[in-house]
């Protein structure tokens, strides 16, 4: 554009203009649209000190439409006078005309017409005088001719009360030679190309400056979504702690391995309709390991390693009845058993990250379907100290240092603990996780010998990658309702980073 | 310090009838005499019973507690069950008599009470508790006759507890007691009242048991990770209200478990007041000694290196719900439910929950559908578990690791989803070919535009299918590009 012939007009007429020139009387000038100058003035513009250019704001007055017909044909009251002939015109008549209606009282006040309401047919309208001065087609003409200065600011009220005339804003530029001021141009370039650089041309040529300002192009790629972003590197801080990973590919478990190996009772209510979800297909359990089935059910229903036990009549066909299962603690219950299996007794370090089912009230952070994170540990006389030690390690890879610990209840475990940590942006501490020890009731059923202690201790993946990520509503993060504007435009999934602002009102 | 102490009179007896053992078999009873209530000791024993119903007693399926003013009534009592049309009393709060089933009706509606009444509802007989002059007191677990309601002013309260528990009754009998015997006016005290069964057997309740256990100190300090003497543990426990001393070779504890702690079955509950009473945060943290190496799931380890580069392939990765409707796997995409093996919930709440997920593809054009504002084209990808019903495993079902990619754009693009297709394929170092190698062949499916689909055979084995997707389904699922889609079971390829 600055190498157009409007931009090259504008220099040459800038070189001969006195201080400056109106960008929108030169478009009048050259016959063009005003837009065709503004555009060269930017173009100029970006090129450097060549030009100077001030907007302005003028205002104009321009005829309306019904204005510019009556500077034509001449104004409604100037239309009536001289269609009224000299025996007069009968008013039924003359309120037909095209002007008639607007034109009579107009020129009536204007005393150029009389009307002789006792003529033999009818109200007759006669002239007053022999001839008028059409003021207002006058006055409009002048304004058509750019001359609305010379018009009093009464007379321009009035034409605008009549809708004749509008006041128009208009925004143009007062262009003035710049210091590096020139006529000539030079056509610029935009990048180098293959020819330029054999032929060398490019030493000798111009290029436009680049607007570093603006984005670059992004590169077409492919996404992660961010809950498994999350996902790797809690996995990535499991194997690094040596922990193996169970194998949790089964999203149908028996009540069996979901409740009673856990020790927790039939009667529990976690074990209702309300938060758990049964299977109608398959409904049971086909096959259960019988003698250890009996062991646990002694456990719960007599007592025995220790316990007085829960002393209910514990039935066979309700650990039988399959669900999806609530927790990933009963992979943990397999793998532990599996263990329990193999003699002599080899310590054990394991972990699992995968979903769990819960028929619970849903709303803005709780679906139906979250994951679990879960680590455990199996050894010879492990402590609750033990515990605490290796959640302090766990979380210090999670970039969380403080903590704080408080008792809590699990049917499993005993003694059980909620893990606290101080959210720098919340201001407040926030579970973090919940552990414990599991209860000999559920270990030595299994074969585990006495002294082995399991701790253990899980969280949620869905809570801490929402306060990561600054996502208030799970359904966003989760589902087929993901934002995947968030998922293109989610950062590396990097945990002992520094926190960002707070963008979460206690997603916790 | 909780003394159960027999009457100066008669003592309350409660006797229970062969009708209530195909219903709610239990009851036991308990009298807390001369007991002085305030506004607030009042709303505080109601308040327990309801908590009580909530928790232990199971939302009163297996424990259900009536308290009665025991100076409007007159014992022995009478614990039987009978016909809904045989049962006629003014319940609590209202004015008139009513029947069994007339209340069954009435409760329906009540916000309240309805949630219980399914426990009795559909029995032959119901039931019910008399005094010796006719006076209902109660029809369990539903609700007390107005008669013996409690008031600020009652001084004697008789309280029973019946149920499908006996463990369980026994224990909430106990909790309520000591909760409230603070409050008679021979504090801690509670009157005995005798409970006979149909077979003749008379107990005396309350149990009030307080048993004693003995655990070394240094099991405590082994579990928690401290070292304390075993006179300081015994303090610590004291302070728990476990009165313990240290007893023996000066390394066991004795303690004393009060009838409020039903929840002390094992030592590892004691170790944990033990630690509780220490302070969880005083606890000296150590590192396990644990050596281990770590092992993959390789499965997980096989997904983790797929999906980045299938992220690299230029698809993006979504995470999509395993539950789903029947018609999100069956009629939308051609095919009838029966046909799916899939894994059916009981009682779902909505339709979403109905199935668990036999293909990805549902939740990827669902996915599509709620980003319709997204540019185009729109390459969506999942590595992730399917649920199908199979009798070789012992629960009767077992997943699968699916991938599935979807393109979806003006132009159907299976030239892109075949490329992906290929490049995956390199990517596990599956050479083209049908010999030890893999090669898709022209097939058909319901969910398919005819003669753009094809099966995906892998060393032999099939492994899945890709294609463009068939109009009905792209509406079915409200979407209104062209889509071509691939899906494969990558377990073959551990």
């Amino acid at each position: 554009m600055a190498d157009g012939p409007v931009a090259e007009v504008l220099l040459r007429q800038l070189e001969a203009a006195d201080g400056g020139l109106d960008s929108a009387d030169l478009a009048a000038k050259l016959g063009v649209d005003h837009q065709a100058v503004v555009g060269a003035v930017k173009s100029l513009q970006a090129l450097g000190e060549i030009i100077e250019a001030e907007l302005r704001s003028t205002k104009r007055w321009e005829l309306t439409a019904e204005g510019e017909e009556m500077a034509r044909e001449g104004s409604h009251e100037a239309r009536v006078f001289r269609s009224i002939p000299q025996e007069g015109l009968a008013q039924s008549e003359l309120m037909q005309l095209p002007s008639g209606k607007v034109g009579f009282s107009k020129a009536m006040s204007n005393k150029w017409i009389r009307v002789d309401k006792s003529a033999a047919d009818g109200p007759r309208v006669f002239r007053v005088v022999d001839s008028v001065e059409d003021e207002v087609q006058r006055r409009l003409q002048l304004v058509q001719g750019g001359q609305a200065e010379k018009l009093a600011e009464k007379e321009r009220s009035e034409l605008r009360k009549r809708k004749l005339l509008t006041e128009v804003t208009l925004k143009t530029y007062w262009v003035s030679k710049g210091s590096a001021f020139s006529t000539s141009i030079s056509k610029q370039e935009t990048d180098l190309s293959p020819e330029m650089i054999s032929s060398g041309s490019w030493r000798d040529r111009p290029f436009k400056p680049y607007n570093f300002l603006a984005h670059g192009v992004l590169p077409d790629s492919g996404h992660l979504h961010p809950l498994l972003k999350v996902r790797t590197q809690f996995r990535q801080i499991f194997l690094e702690m040596g922990f193996t990973e169970m194998p949790t590919d089964n999203f149908i478990e028996s009540s069996f391995w979901n409740f009673d190996a856990l020790f927790q009772p039939q009667q529990h209510p976690a074990r209702d309709q309300h938060d758990t979800f049964f299977l109608r297909d398959p409904a049971e359990a086909l096959q259960l390991p019988m003698d250890y089935v009996h062991r646990v059910k002694r456990t719960h229903s007599q007592g025995g390693y220790g316990s007085q036990g829960y002393k209910y009549a514990w039935k066979l066909e309700e650990a039988r009845k399959n669900l999806l299962r609530t927790h990933t603690t009963s992979a943990s219950a397999r793998a532990l058993y599996r263990l329990a299996q193999k003699k002599p007794f080899t310590p054990a370090k394991y972990f699992s990250i995968d979903r769990v089912f819960r028929n619970e009230t849903l709303d803005a952070t709780h679906l139906a379907e979250f994951h679990q994170i879960e680590g455990v540990v199996a050894d010879h006389g492990l402590t609750l100290g033990h515990l605490m030690g290796i959640l302090r390690e766990f979380f210090t890879k999670l970039g969380i240092t403080q903590l704080r610990f408080k008792p809590a209840y699990n049917p499993y475990t005993e003694p059980s603990m909620e893990v606290f940590s101080y959210h720098q942006g919340l201001k407040k501490w926030v579970e973090v996780g919940n552990s414990g020890l599991f209860r000999p009731e559920m270990l030595l059923p299994m074969g585990l010998p006495e002294n082995v202690s399991v701790i253990a201790w899980g969280l949620s993946l869905e809570r801490p990658t929402m306060i990561k990520y600054g996502i208030n509503n799970i359904r966003e993060l989760v589902g087929h309702k993901v934002n995947l504007q968030m998922v293109y435009d989610g950062p590396l999934c990097r945990l002992d980073a520094e926190p960002g602002p707070p963008q979460t009102q206690g997603a916790a | 310090m909780y003394k159960r102490v027999m009457p100066n009179g008669e003592i309350q007896k409660l006797i229970i009838t062969e009708e209530t053992a195909k219903i709610r078999p239990y009851a036991v009873a308990a009298v807390l005499r001369n007991i002085k209530f305030t506004k607030d000791r009042y709303d505080s024993f109601i308040e327990l019973q309801e908590k009580l119903h909530q928790n232990i007693c199971r939302k009163r399926a297996l424990v259900a507690i009536g308290t009665h003013d025991l100076d409007t009534l007159s014992g022995p009592f009478t614990y039987t069950a009978k016909r809904p049309s045989d049962i006629k009393f003014k319940p609590l709060n209202k004015t008139k008599e009513y029947t069994a089933c007339e209340l069954m009706n009435i409760y329906k509606t009540d916000n309240h009470l309805k949630h219980y009444l399914h426990i009795i509802e559909n029995k032959p007989l119901y039931p019910v508790i008399y005094d010796s002059n006719g006076v209902i007191l109660s029809m369990p677990p539903i609700v007390n006759g107005n008669h013996s309601k409690i008031t600020v002013n009652t001084k004697n309260v008789f309280i029973e507890c019946t149920g499908t528990d006996f463990t369980k009754a026994k224990i909430v009998l106990d909790v309520i007691v000591t909760m409230f015997s603070e409050y008679c006016e021979n504090q801690f005290m509670v009157e005995a009242a005798e409970v006979v069964f149909p077979n003749g057997k008379s107990y005396t309740f309350p149990e009030l048991a307080y048993r004693k256990e003995i655990v070394r100190a240094d099991l405590i300090n082994k579990k928690v990770g401290i070292r304390e003497t075993p006179e300081n543990i015994a303090k610590l426990l004291t302070r728990m209200c476990l009165k313990s001393e240290v007893i023996g070779d000066g390394n066991q504890i004795e303690i004393e478990i009060p009838p409020t702690r039903a929840d002390i079955i094992h030592a590892c509950d004691i170790v944990e007041d033990a630690a509780i009473a220490y302070g969880y945060n005083n606890i000296q943290m150590t590192l396990p000694k644990t050596y281990t190496i770590a092992n993959q799931f390789p499965l997980n380890k096989l997904t983790e290196l797929l999906r980045h580069d299938m992220a690299a392939a230029g698809f993006t990765e979504v995470l999509t719900f395993v539950l789903c409707s029947q018609e999100d796997i069956a009629d939308k995409l051609g095919l009838d439910i029966s046909a799916t093996e899939a894994v059916h919930i009981s009682n779902p709440k909505t339709a979403e929950f109905q199935v668990a997920r036999t293909t990805l593809l549902p939740g990827l054009l669902k996915t599509i559908a709620a980003n319709r504002k997204m540019p185009l084209p729109l390459k969506l990808f999942e590595i992730s578990d399917i649920v199908v019903k199979d009798s070789s495993r012992d629960v009767g079902a077992r997943n699968y690791r699916h991938l599935c990619a979807v393109y979806y754009n003006k132009n159907p693009g299976f030239e892109i989803i075949h490329g992906l297709l290929d490049r995956i394929m390199q990517l596990l170092n599956v050479p083209p070919g049908e010999k030890g190698g893999y090669v898709i062949k022209a097939s058909e499916g319901p969910a398919f535009f005819p003669g753009r689909c094809a099966e995906i055979f892998a060393r032999g084995q099939s492994i899945g299918k890709l294609g463009v997707l068939h109009p009905d389904v792209i509406t079915k699922f409200e979407l209104t590009m062209p889509c071509s889609s691939l899906e494969i079971n990558i377990e073959p390829f551990l």
